[in-house]
């Protein structure tokens, strides 16, 4: 119908040609951190089937091997088994707990700060003050009490650290739909009749998507040290399961002999974090239309 | 100012009793509880068990638990270790220096080294210098606390020799230049990642500031560029940076309690981990309050102090 009425109309804009995405991929250090991204997730979802050993093979004469012995890149670890072998598959766990982390916190801090934003108010002030309280804990103490209580596993680390981290969120959004709240289209919306529900997740969130996308790249980043943190204190991921963390676990006491063994993860960490870093700068920067001018 | 100052202590009360709430709900209802380390003792039977509970008053409604928790914290009565029988607050206290002194410490360098790069990198906005301290925070901001102490630990105690690689001071000897070659290492590393926020916000607020017409008109009055830098500019640029180093607060602590573990500062973080050890609740429970109060009184001072220098924030 909108081709017959008016046939003067520019064609929609492919979203891989507008302005968000150019000015995205002009940012070097985001770019740098996708490709960097891309690198980490094909070496830890086929480096292990590349590697000649399995992460869990355990060869007491190969002790304690520095890096580039034979076929064991990284060196092996006290127990002989391949670091290389190790670091993939614990980069397997450790991005999934910082992606899957990201996406529940993310969907909390969302769902209360639209909430909040949208109704303001009391029911706003209570969800605020609950946001501000949570993050009047210094976030490690809290994340390491939950993880000290609770049987450790993939998913529940997951969800303490999903648990921990989400105000962050709740405030930008709460921030965003006050400041959407009061203009005309959600007026209209209103006029039309539509339901509060309808308003606040498919008029007011879209419109607030831009900030939410920035916060959880980062949110990832965050994510990914805390479970290192968590781990390393040997609350987190349980051997034999290895994760970033862990492997650094029992690195400390072997520092001076094998100092690999801290080096390697801790590098691997390092990259990942940067790299979310990075893409959730360029982000911002892609996203905020006043970035063009200055 | 009364009013004002009523009002805020009003709301951080009323914050300090949801954290308490979220803090003892989040604690009690974890799985296992309390009652898990009495279970784990061989041989003990369900009545026994029981017993216990009702001593200990774990029985009885969650809510009542809680209401009476809190009305013995207001009297000061933070309960004692489940480990040595001595009380919470006495063993909080006893721990709290050692972290002060590492924080401290930290934030001075930290607050010295991050203003510098951030006035220099907004002056000489995107040059050499602004580019590297711009990517570096970044990077600074990724590298994991702890690794980055394992790090320094191997190559300035391990490898060069210089500083030792953990605890506070050498049994026996205790002078202030011993605490001193013992606080270098660790304190660098927790300033590390707070360099980088510094530097950060110092950079955006002096930018801020450099357009303003004030500054204009102090450069065309002919004063030297020195003297409008640091008259004009600095002063104005620091005064966000005061409730920056509140916000920071949270931020601090827990980078000590990791640092801590690192370098065996014994501090409060060292205390946590040795009470997780232990499920010793009520020092956990203790210090959870004590550095959320810790977090609440520093925003607050934070608030004050910046309303008290700037006299264009209005206290209404």
């Amino acid at each position: 119908m909108s081709s017959a009425v008016s046939p003067t109309l520019a064609p929609p804009e492919r979203w891989w040609r507008s302005r968000t995405v150019r000015r995205f991929c002009r940012h070097r250090l985001a770019m740098f951190g996708v490709a960097m991204i891309v690198l980490l997730t094909l070496a830890c979802v086929f480096g292990p089937y590349l590697l000649p050993y399995d992460e869990l093979f355990i060869d007491l004469r190969a002790r304690f091997a520095p890096p580039l012995t034979g076929w064991h890149f990284f060196g092996t670890d006290p127990l002989g088994r391949d670091l290389a072998a190790r670091l993939f598959n614990a980069g397997r766990i450790s991005l999934l707990v910082g992606f899957f982390a990201m996406l529940m916190s993310t969907m909390i801090g969302t769902f209360i700060g639209v909430l909040a934003g949208y109704y303001g108010g009391k029911i706003g002030a209570v969800l605020m003050r609950i946001t501000d309280a949570f993050l009047s804990f210094p976030s490690i103490f809290l994340l390491l009490a939950l993880a000290a209580f609770i049987k450790p596993s993939p998913f529940t680390i997951t969800a303490i650290i999903a648990v921990t981290s989400w105000m962050e969120v709740a405030r930008i959004v709460s921030a965003e739909v006050r400041s959407l709240r009061e203009r005309d289209f959600i007026q209209a919306a209103r006029m039309l009749g539509l339901s509060n529900r309808w308003i606040m997740f498919r008029e007011l969130l879209p419109n607030a998507i831009g900030p939410i996308i920035v916060a959880a790249t980062l949110t990832v980043a965050r994510a990914i040290l805390l479970e290192a943190y968590v781990s390393f204190l040997g609350y987190g991921i349980q051997p034999p399961l290895p994760s970033w963390g862990n492997m650094l676990n029992g690195a400390q006491q072997y520092l001076g002999s094998a100092p690999w063994l801290a080096i390697v993860p801790g590098v691997a960490i390092t990259l990942a974090v940067t790299s979310f870093n990075f893409i959730g700068d360029g982000l911002r920067d892609a996203l905020d239309a006043r970035s063009d001018l200055s | 100012m009364l009013r004002y100052l009523a009002g805020r202590l009003g709301q951080s009360c009323i914050l300090l009793l949801l954290v308490s709430l979220i803090g003892y709900c989040v604690l009690l209802l974890a799985p296992g509880g309390p009652m898990s380390q009495f279970a784990l003792t061989p041989g003990i039977s369900k009545a026994e068990l029981d017993r216990i509970a009702e001593q200990m008053g774990l029985n009885r409604p969650i809510i009542v638990q809680y209401a009476d928790w809190l009305w013995h914290l207001l009297q000061g009565q933070w309960g004692t270790s489940f480990r040595d029988g001595r009380p919470v607050l006495t063993i909080i206290f006893e721990h709290l220096p050692a972290t002060l002194l590492l924080m401290g410490t930290a934030t001075a360098i930290s607050i010295s080294l991050g203003v510098w790069i951030g006035i220099r990198g907004a002056v000489r906005r995107y040059s050499l210098f602004d580019y590297a301290a711009t990517v570096g925070a970044m990077i600074a901001l990724s590298v994991p606390t702890f690794w980055f102490g394992l790090v320094a630990i191997y190559i300035f105690s391990l490898k060069l020799g210089w500083f030792p690689a953990g605890n506070m001071y050498t049994i026996g000897n205790g002078s202030p230049a011993d605490y001193l070659w013992h606080l270098v290492l660790p304190a660098f590393v927790l300033a590390f990642v707070d360099v980088a926020i510094w530097s950060r916000y110092m950079r955006t607020a002096t930018l801020d500031v450099i357009n303003q017409d004030f500054v204009r008109t102090a450069h065309a009055k002919g004063l030297s560029r020195r003297r409008v830098l640091f008259k004009h500019v600095v002063g104005n640029a620091l005064l966000p940076m005061i409730t920056l180093a509140g916000m920071q607060l949270p931020v601090l602590l827990s980078g000590a309690l990791v640092t801590e573990t690192v370098f065996t500062w014994p501090g409060m973080g060292r205390l946590f981990l040795d009470s997780l050890g232990y499920s010793d609740y009520p020092v956990i429970m203790g210090l959870l309050m004590f550095s959320a109060v810790l977090v609440l009184i520093g925003s607050l001072l934070a608030d004050l102090l910046s309303a008290f220098i700037d006299p264009r924030i209005r206290l209404a």
